[in-house]
């Protein structure tokens, strides 16, 4: 049981962890990316549509990172496939 | 990340609530359009003028980002966005989940825009060029072009399905914790993030299959072609 203890306690460590890091990146990605397209938008207003199109795909490519964390995180936080090999 | 259940059987096929949401949703907007299309007039009804505001919209949408190719992309992409909104914001409603939220299904969506991709640049420009701008700089960039078409289209489908589960399961995390009507700001976010990511799906094929379309128009110095 002291195998399982020490199992919980470090996927969750690192469940955390990961997720932690995984947020703080692409959150700082995404600040630059937003700042940047606020100076083009002061710079050119006339170009509005186009660098908020190119915005909102460049944020959602950022994004997607935080989600890969994310369903990584779930996957050994709920269905750990190392378990099976602890459990046999 | 939980399995959907299977509801009825036909023959060995298992027809789970998934499938029976996705033909739910098929379902009213055929229905929708069709009785909306049925009797077309000059001096639109409500109705029509709805819809056609729709269209509208979606042709000038695509029309931005490839000029001129809008009519022979609007049915691909606009039945995309179309169908990602109503499935993103089927899980809204109570008692029902989107479809969206099965890797399954965002799976099969992103294999569709992958085919979509070589389907249209191969008819723009033939098998050879289409072919040959998988060595256009250089051919020491085969390699990588190939891992980025894989790679965009797994991006594309786990985008999806990673952002409608997790919101799905934020709510009921934060109704664990929380109780009744504590989740609702969170409803509010998920109204704005199933538009968003609906939106950005369908924009992201869209550039996908405009990537493919002008291979074989210049020589894409620039080389991007995002992850």
């Amino acid at each position: 049981m002291k195998d399982m203890s020490v199992f919980a306690l470090f996927s969750t460590l690192g469940a955390l962890l990961a997720i932690a890091l995984g947020v703080m990146f692409p959150a700082l990605a995404m600040g630059r990316a937003i700042s940047r397209a606020l100076d083009a938008l002061a710079r050119q207003p006339e170009a509005e549509k186009s660098i908020l199109r190119a915005l909102f795909i460049g944020l959602a490519m950022v994004e997607s990172l935080a989600i890969y964390v994310l369903v990584i995180v779930l996957i050994v936080l709920f269905r750990n496939p190392l378990l099976a090999y602890l459990l046999k | 990340m939980e399995q959907s259940q299977v509801i009825f059987r036909i023959g060995a096929l298992l027809v789970t609530s998934t499938v029976a949401m996705t033909w739910g949703i098929m379902a009213i907007l055929v229905l929708a359009c069709w009785f909306g299309t049925r009797q077309l007039k000059q001096s639109p009804d409500r109705w029509q003028s709805a819809l056609e505001g729709v269209v509208l919209t979606m042709q000038q949408a695509i029309e931005d980002i490839a000029p001129g190719k809008s009519p022979s992309l609007l049915p691909f992409i606009g039945s995309l966005w179309i169908y990602l909104v109503f499935a993103n914001l089927a899980g809204l409603v109570p008692g029902l989940h989107s479809p969206t939220g099965q890797l399954s299904v965002t799976s099969g969506l992103a294999i569709l825009v992958f085919l979509a991709t070589h389907w249209f640049g191969i008819r723009a420009s033939g098998w050879l060029p289409y072919l040959r701008h998988y060595v256009q700089p250089s051919p020491i960039l085969l390699p990588f072009n190939i891992i980025s078409e894989i790679s965009r289209t797994l991006a594309l489908a786990v985008r999806l399905f990673g952002n409608i589960m997790s919101l799905e399961m934020a709510a009921l995390l934060v109704l664990l914790v929380a109780g009744l009507l504590v989740p609702v700001p969170l409803l509010m976010l998920h109204v704005v993030e199933a538009l968003v990511q609906a939106y950005i799906f369908g924009v992201l094929a869209l550039v996908y299959i405009a990537g493919g379309l002008e291979a074989h128009a210049t020589d894409r110095a620039d080389g991007d072609s995002p992850p």
